[in-house]
């Protein structure tokens, strides 16, 4: 009996690597997400899908060990930094016009090495119970007054967080953004791992005020309806206005190219755009797809103009980080 | 102290010291490329901070792993404590709850609007802190004891009742022989399991991250976290490399040179269990105490987060629990396989190079797991590349891993059998596959199952190389659990997570029966 199940297990292993035509995905994104799409795409264009889930710079980073010896051909990531650094390091291939024009120029690579496939918006989330938005400030650069003290809450490790800052630094420069990193480690800020629990113990009440992406929250009311916590927007144009995306980007040396490209273009269609739209509450990127009716429409929150090919420029931001000691 | 190993020993032994050394190969060549800018990153006092700090962490927590564990670890096996059996699987379950549950568990109970925040507050008392080094130094003290408990309940079984007999018989109080005769004997136990101890708390991320204890892995994971620089993380990983190999010299200076195996004669024999009389109930107290924090706390959380969770769909948990119990039942056996040339080099034919084979066995252990993920993929597509992608990889991964899990128990066993008894069978015309059979495997029976244990109960935790090494598809119940709690759906998370612990308990059930019909050498 026991034999037998290994048995099967491990043939259908070998069986799933030898099978020919199945395009093989690296997805930093989720598989509760993801796994229901990959079905439809294959229902629809009878391309089988592998997928090696995992978290999105660790996948960069596999991808960056295997150079062109990888099995992926294509990579959805969660964030375009690590799309930009795969880029760089020459491992992506330019994506057809037809499907980079389906989305506004910010938000995918200059030069057509990948496209963004959603939009995550930088908000300031706060417990409802303790702040009123009005005393929230217009500008992210306002948390550094001193009334903010032990009061806030931020991820500093997180990739969405860095990226925040890189944008802060290419936006205001070094100087700007080494002032305000100063500002609020002088306030004393809460560290978290990640988007996720900065929500909650804002949930919790042990901060008032955190730096997080926007859709965390609404995640989190699906399984706590009565949380205490509500996203502000700040002013369009500052740089807490960031929208970062999630982006899909095509390996070099694939041999399956068509295959590729019939996934990002797939990622892009309505169908697809609608279903990230209402499970993350992301925004759709695709013109036409109506964005969750909780959220300020893209336009309203105002991305700042850059372009976030550059967002990949971690280093620097990482060594400010160190340098003022937040990392 | 000038035998030389066959041949076959010698080679065998090479091999798997060569694997283990790999993950410390995949960081030079990464460290090779730093340029000049990124050495003077390394060499900055926050460097060094993070270094005390790692080192101040390791120390303290192997200190209070040790006093739970010796306790426990008597009781469960030298005394009449009721439900001896049930204790020891129960106080090993710690070791396969994953670190975020115990983290989340801690900032659920001592956290701002945790549970413990209202009762305290109402007595005008104020909620201890958790965050920094108490929190971290709790979180891992209640999941690395276990490894200490393991070692040294492995030490008392196999030690031989007639040294602690002929003290008591020339006059010793029971407290006294203990500590004149069991705890001396104990040492290679207990220093194997300390070093287990220590360098696990080297290589954790999860707790010191979710508790903010700024310690040297969570810089090491930070660059692969966001700033996909390899070169850097790399030569961080390598300065752990040092310490560890620091960490590694000073245990064989503890070590000492004594013998530690039993009296001339032979013959298997159990001691007569000490009477616990009106200790008996403390001794259950602490049992349970140990017990309520180390498992029915985070099965509490679990179950709560299941129960919140139950509204949503269910999946099917067999194909998950068949990953996992298949990959670490593997990664178990091949990790005891490979330890074993490793342990009879060191410990029969000691000298400068098995010494060190044993040694660098460690490297794989106190490095980030994603450090080492990242050195397998990197051999892998080089070496490897039709083994790249198979569950083949990742058991691979699991041994380079665990190996000094598997091979500390094991060296500690066979420290305490007398090599005679191995010379008499193959000196009455046994060949030394038979002897290994028929004389060694049977009397190492109890090291041979701890470490298999130990492998076994951490892999199935396992995360970012499995992540990365598993056939694409292949899913354990570590990867459910991730996937789940990754985008915060703790409810989602709480089955496989609970069948985790279910199996690992299991597991070590199964172990713990078989060790006691073990005759005891």
């Amino acid at each position: 009996m026991m034999r037998k199940l290994l048995l099967t297990l491990l043939l259908s292993v070998s069986s799933t690597a030898l099978a020919a035509e199945t395009l093989t995905v690296y997805s930093g994104r989720n598989e509760k997400l993801v796994g229901p799409l990959l079905k439809k795409f294959t229902e629809k264009t009878g391309i089988e899908v592998k997928v090696r889930y995992g978290e999105t710079p660790q996948l960069a980073a596999t991808l960056l060990e295997e150079g062109d010896k990888t099995p992926a051909d294509v990579f959805f990531a969660q964030d375009a930094g690590a799309l930009g650094a795969l880029g760089n390091a020459g491992r992506l291939q330019a994506l057809p016009k037809a499907t980079l024009d389906k989305v506004d120029a910010r938000f995918r690579s200059p030069t057509g090495l990948w496209v963004g496939t959603s939009g995550r918006a930088r908000v300031v989330a706060y417990n409802t119970k303790k702040v009123k938005p009005a005393d929230l400030p217009k500008s992210i650069l306002g948390f550094t007054d001193a009334k903010w003290k032990g009061r806030l809450g931020w991820a500093p490790t997180n990739a969405s967080f860095q990226a925040f800052v890189t944008a802060l630094r290419l936006l205001k420069g070094d100087e700007a953004a080494t002032a305000w990193l100063k500002g609020i480690q002088a306030n004393e800020p809460r560290v978290y791992k990640n988007n996720a629990a900065v929500v909650e113990a804002l949930g919790r009440g042990e901060i008032d005020a955190g730096f997080v992406n926007h859709y965390y929250l609404y995640a989190a009311k699906k399984s706590n309806a009565e949380l205490p916590v509500a996203n502000y927007f700040v002013a369009a144009g500052d740089p807490g206005a960031l929208v970062n995306v999630a982006g899909v980007g095509i390996l070099q040396g694939t041999k399956q190219v068509d295959n590729a490209h019939k996934f990002a273009a797939f990622l892009l269609e309505p169908e697809a755009q609608t279903y990230f739209s209402q499970e993350t509450y992301e925004y759709p990127l695709v013109k036409g797809v109506k964005t969750a009716e909780a959220l300020p429409s893209l336009a309203k929150v105002g991305s700042p103009d850059l372009d976030l090919s550059r967002l990949d420029d971690l280093r620097g931001t990482v060594k400010l980080l160190q340098d003022t000691g937040v990392l | 102290m000038t035998r030389r190993p066959p041949g076959w020993l010698l080679v065998s032994g090479l091999v798997v010291a060569a694997l283990a050394v790999l993950p410390a190969v995949y960081l030079g060549v990464r460290a090779a490329e730093a340029d000049a800018d990124t050495w003077a990153l390394l060499w900055r006092d926050k460097t060094w901070g993070l270094l005390w700090r790692t080192l101040g962490l390791a120390v303290a927590v192997t200190a209070c792993a040790a006093l739970v564990a010796l306790p426990l670890a008597w009781l469960t096996t030298q005394t009449d404590l009721p439900g001896r059996r049930g204790w020891t699987v129960l106080l090993c379950v710690p070791l396969a709850v994953p670190t975020f549950v115990s983290g989340y568990v801690l900032l659920a109970t001592f956290g701002n609007g945790g549970v413990l925040e209202e009762p305290l507050s109402r007595w005008g008392l104020p909620v201890p802190s958790v965050y920094g080094f108490p929190g971290a130094l709790l979180a891992l003290t209640v999941s690395t004891y276990p490894y200490l408990f393991l070692a040294l309940r492995a030490g008392l079984l196999s030690q031989d009742p007639a040294w602690l007999e002929g003290a008591r018989s020339l006059g010793m109080s029971p407290a006294r022989a203990f500590w004149k005769v069991t705890a001396p004997l104990l040492r290679p136990a207990f220093v194997s399991g300390a070093l287990l101890v220590g360098l696990y708390v080297l290589s954790d991320f999860g707790a010191v991250a979710l508790l903010q204890y700024d310690a040297f892995s969570r810089a090491i994971y930070v660059q692969y976290e966001g700033a996909y620089d390899r070169t850097y993380a790399a030569l961080l990983g390598l300065a752990l490399v040092v310490v560890t190999a620091a960490v590694l010299v000073l245990e064989v200076r503890l070590r000492g040179r004594a013998g530690y195996h039993r009296s001339a004669k032979g013959a298997a024999r159990v001691s007569a269990p000490v009477s616990l009389g009106r200790w008996r109930l403390p001794a259950l107290l602490l049992c349970g105490a140990v017990v309520a924090v180390g498992v029915v706390l985070p099965v509490g959380v679990l179950v709560y987060w299941g129960v919140r969770g139950l509204v949503g769909e269910s999946a099917s948990m067999m194909a998950p629990a068949l990953g996992s119990v298949l990959a670490s039942v593997l990664g178990a056996v091949a990790s005891v396989l490979g330890a074993l040339p490793l342990a009879f080099l060191a410990v029969r034919y000691p000298g400068r190079l098995t010494l060190a084979m044993e040694r660098v066995s460690y490297v794989g252990y106190a490095l980030p797991p994603i450090v080492l993920a990242l050195s397998l993929v990197f051999l892998g597509v080089r070496a490897l590349p039709f083994l790249y992608g198979t569950l083949a990889m990742l058991v691979l991964a699991y041994v380079v891993r665990f190996l000094p899990q598997a091979v500390g128990m094991v060296r500690s066993a066979l420290l305490q059998l007398n090599p005679h008894l191995a010379e008499a069978a193959a000196s009455l015309g046994q060949s030394p596959p038979a002897v290994f059979r028929r004389v060694t495997a049977p009397l190492l029976r109890p090291g041979l199952l701890a470490g298999a244990a130990l492998v076994f109960l951490t892999a199935m935790k396992e995360l970012p190389a499995t992540l990365l090494l598993a056939p694409i598809g292949f899913e354990t119940l570590a990867t459910r659990v991730w996937g789940a709690t990754a985008e915060g759906r703790f409810a989602e998370a709480a089955l496989p997570a609970l069948v985790l612990m279910a199996i690992s308990a299991l597991g070590v059930g199964l172990l713990v029966s078989q060790e006691g019909d073990a005759p005891r050498g």
